[in-house]
C-alpha cells in the first residue's frame, strides 16, 4: 500500500470533527446540572453588579441636578437650605458628624469586641463562653429603633455624671469641654453606635480567633509563652485581617445608622469641636429627619448627601482591603 | 547546659482515660533517646509530659515525678511556662508562625524572655540559624515570611526557634514524618550535631531513623486498644535492634506487628 491509495481511501477512523464540537470536546462534557448552576450563579453575580450600578446612576443623576442649583459650595457650606432662594446647602457638617461619631464608636467598640471574642474563645470555660456568645448574638438581632429608644430614654439621662467627669479632668483639651447642655451630643451618639456595632465585630472576630490552628498556639506555648503571649504571638496576628474585616462591617453600620442617631442627637447645622456639646448631624440622620417634609429640590439635595455617604463607605472598604492585601504574604493563608 | 531527665512512676490521663501507665526512665545529658512503638501507645503523650504540654489538652492530667537534674517539673509552685522555656519542643508538622518573618520566628522565644538589644538579637538569630543548618539558605531573606520556605526548611526553622532560647532539653515529636527523604536526612544530621549541646528526646515511627540517630531507644506498647500505653524496655539502641531483652520488642522491630 503506498501513500496515494491511503489518500483516496480514508482510514476507517473518525473524520476530523467540526470546529465547534472540537471546542466543546476540549472543555469536556458538561452536564445539565452544571450548566444550570453556572447560569444561576453567574446571573446572581451580574444581578448584584446591575443593582450597584443602578443605585450609583440614580444617586448621581439626582445629585447632579441638585448640586447644579446649589449657590453655596456643596463641600464647605455650613448650611442646609435647599429650598431657599437661592438654594444653599453643603455637607461639611454632615461629613464631620458622621466621621466623628463613627470614629468614637470604633474606638470604643473594636477593643471591647476583640476582648469579648478573646474571652469567649481563649479564656472562658466552655460553660460560660457559650451563653456569652449567645447573648452577643441576641444583641445583633435588636432592631436599631429599639437601641434608639433605649438611648434616648435610658442612656442619655445617665450620662451627666460621665460628662461632668470628662469636663473636669479633660475639659482643657477642648474636645471634652461641656457647657452643661443635655448630653445629646456626638459622644453619646458614638457610645450608642459602639453598642450597636459591638455584636457584629465580636461575632466575626470570634469566628476568626476560633480558626487559629492549634499548632500555632502550641508552638508559642512550647516556647514558654504565657496565655497572653500566645494570644499576642499566634492568635492576634493570625486574626488581624479578620478583625479588620469585622471592624469594617461594624463601621459600615455606624456610618449609615439612621434612627438611633436621629433619636439621640439634638442636631443642628454647626460643627462643634467639643464632643460633649449638643449639635452637628450625620448623613443618615439628616436624611431621615428631613426627607418626609422635603420638596423635590430638597429631596435631590438629600440624595446628593446620600451619594457622598455612599462614596465614603466605598472608600473605607477599599482602604480596608488595601490594608489586608498589603500584608497578604504574612496572613497565614499560605501556611 | 544539657540536663539529665529522671522520670519515675509517671501516669498521664485524658479525663478519666489513663493514656500511659507507670513510666520510669532516665535520659542522660548529651544523648539522643528515641521513643518507638505502635500508634496510640502513648509515646507522644509521654513526650508532652516532659515539658508540661500534656496538660494544655482539655482534660489532660499528669501524676508522678519528672526531675530535670534537681528540679521537679511537677513540683508544687513550678510554673509550666518556665518549664517550657527550659525544655524546647519541635512538632510533627513544621509550625513556624505564619504571620512572622524568618527572623522574627527565630527571635520569638528571645522576645519572651526579654532580650531587647537588636545587636544581641541579631547574633542569637544568626547563631541559631547556623546551628540549625539553615543560615546559608535564608540569610538573604530574613525578612520574608517563614511559611514561604519548603517543608524541610520550615522544620529546621522551628528547630532554630527552639534552640535560640538555649533550652536544656530538646523534645522532637516525629519531626521528619511530614518531610521528604532528603530533608529528613538533613534533620538527622542536625540531630547528631545538636546532641553536643542538648539532651534530645525524639519520637519516631521510623525504626531506621531511631537506629541512625539515637544512642538509647525506648520501646512503648499497649496491651490492647483502650488500654494504657507502657514502657516495655529502654536500652542502648544497638542492643534494642540486635538483641532486645523482651520478645515484644523483637517482634515489633522485625516487623511481626505494628
Amino acid at each position: 500500500m503506498d501513500i496515494s491509495t491511503t489518500k483516496d481511501t480514508p482510514l476507517p477512523s473518525t473524520p476530523p470533527p467540526p470546529a465547534a464540537e472540537e471546542k466543546r470536546a476540549a472543555r469536556g462534557a458538561t452536564r445539565p446540572g452544571d450548566r444550570i448552576f453556572l447560569g444561576l450563579s453567574r446571573g446572581s453575580g451580574i444581578f448584584l453588579l446591575a443593582i450597584m450600578a443602578a443605585i450609583a446612576v440614580f444617586l448621581s443623576y439626582r445629585a447632579v441636578l441638585a448640586i447644579g442649583k446649589d449657590e453655596g459650595n456643596f463641600f464647605t457650606t455650613f448650611e442646609w437650605n435647599p429650598t431657599g432662594n437661592p438654594p444653599v446647602f453643603g455637607i461639611a457638617v454632615l461629613a464631620f458628624g458622621t466621621i466623628v461619631s463613627s470614629i468614637i464608636a470604633m474606638a470604643i467598640a473594636v477593643p471591647v469586641a476583640v476582648g469579648i471574642a478573646l474571652f469567649i474563645t481563649h479564656y472562658a470555660p466552655r460553660k460560660l463562653g457559650g451563653p456569652i456568645a449567645y447573648v452577643v448574638d441576641l444583641l445583633a438581632a435588636v432592631p436599631s429603633i429599639v437601641y434608639g429608644l433605649w438611648g434616648a430614654l435610658v442612656l442619655v439621662p445617665q450620662l451627666d455624671g460621665l460628662y461632668g467627669w470628662l469636663n473636669d479632668y479633660l475639659g482643657w483639651t477642648g474636645i471634652f469641654e461641656w457647657q452643661g447642655g443635655a448630653p445629646r451630643s456626638m459622644l453619646t451618639v458614638g457610645i450608642l453606635l459602639a453598642i450597636m456595632i459591638l455584636p457584629i465585630i465580636t461575632n466575626v472576630s470570634r469566628e476568626v480567633f476560633r480558626q487559629v490552628p492549634q499548632m500555632h498556639e502550641e508552638a508559642a506555648l512550647a516556647l514558654g509563652a504565657t496565655r497572653w503571649e500566645v494570644i499576642r504571638m499566634a492568635v492576634l496576628p493570625f486574626g488581624r485581617s479578620g478583625v479588620i474585616s469585622a471592624s469594617m462591617l461594624g463601621l459600615g453600620r455606624a456610618l449609615g445608622e439612621t434612627m438611633a442617631v436621629a433619636m439621640v442627637l439634638s442636631s443642628s447645622f454647626e460643627i462643634n469641636l467639643s464632643l460633649l456639646d449638643p449639635g452637628g448631624g450625620t448623613f443618615a440622620q439628616n436624611i431621615a429627619s428631613k426627607f418626609s417634609e422635603a420638596t423635590e429640590m430638597g429631596r435631590d439635595a438629600l440624595i446628593a448627601s446620600g451619594l457622598v455617604l455612599f462614596v465614603i463607605t466605598l472608600l473605607v472598604n477599599g482602604a480596608a482591603r488595601l490594608i489586608i492585601a498589603r500584608r497578604k504574604e504574612f496572613s497565614g493563608a499560605n501556611a | 547546659m544539657a540536663k539529665r531527665i529522671d522520670v519515675s512512676g509517671l501516669n498521664a490521663y485524658y479525663g478519666s482515660f489513663r493514656a500511659i501507665e507507670d513510666i520510669s526512665m532516665t535520659v542522660e545529658p548529651r544523648t539522643v533517646t528515641a521513643f518507638i512503638g505502635p500508634s496510640g501507645c502513648g509515646k507522644s503523650t509521654f513526650l508532652r509530659t516532659l515539658n508540661r504540654m500534656h496538660e494544655v489538652t482539655p482534660g489532660g492530667r499528669v501524676e508522678g515525678k519528672v526531675m530535670l537534674d534537681d528540679e521537679d517539673l511537677y513540683g508544687a509552685g513550678v510554673d509550666p511556662v518556665s518549664v517550657r522555656r527550659e525544655v524546647g519542643m519541635v512538632f510533627q508538622r513544621p509550625n513556624p508562625f505564619p504571620t512572622m518573618s524568618i527572623y522574627d520566628n527565630v527571635a520569638a522565644g528571645l522576645k519572651l524572655v526579654g532580650t531587647k538589644k537588636k545587636s544581641e538579637m541579631d547574633d542569637v538569630v544568626e547563631k541559631s540559624l547556623k546551628g540549625a543548618n539553615l543560615w546559608n539558605e535564608v540569610k538573604d531573606r530574613l525578612g520574608k515570611p517563614g511559611s514561604g520556605l519548603s517543608g524541610g526548611q520550615q522544620q529546621r526553622l522551628c528547630i532554630a526557634r527552639a534552640i535560640a532560647v538555649e533550652p536544656n532539653v530538646l523534645l522532637m515529636d516525629e519531626p521528619c514524618s511530614a518531610l521528604d527523604p532528603i530533608s529528613t536526612l538533613a534533620i538527622e544530621d542536625l540531630i547528631g550535631e545538636l546532641k553536643e549541646r542538648f539532651t534530645i528526646v525524639i519520637v519516631t515511627h521510623n525504626m531506621q531513623q531511631a537506629a541512625r540517630v539515637s544512642d538509647r531507644t525506648a520501646f512503648f506498647n499497649l496491651a490492647a486498644v483502650g488500654q494504657p500505653g507502657k514502657l516495655i524496655e529502654i536500652d542502648d539502641t544497638e542492643r534494642i535492634f540486635s538483641n532486645p531483652s523482651v520478645q515484644a520488642t523483637e517482634d515489633y522491630i522485625s516487623g511481626r506487628f505494628g
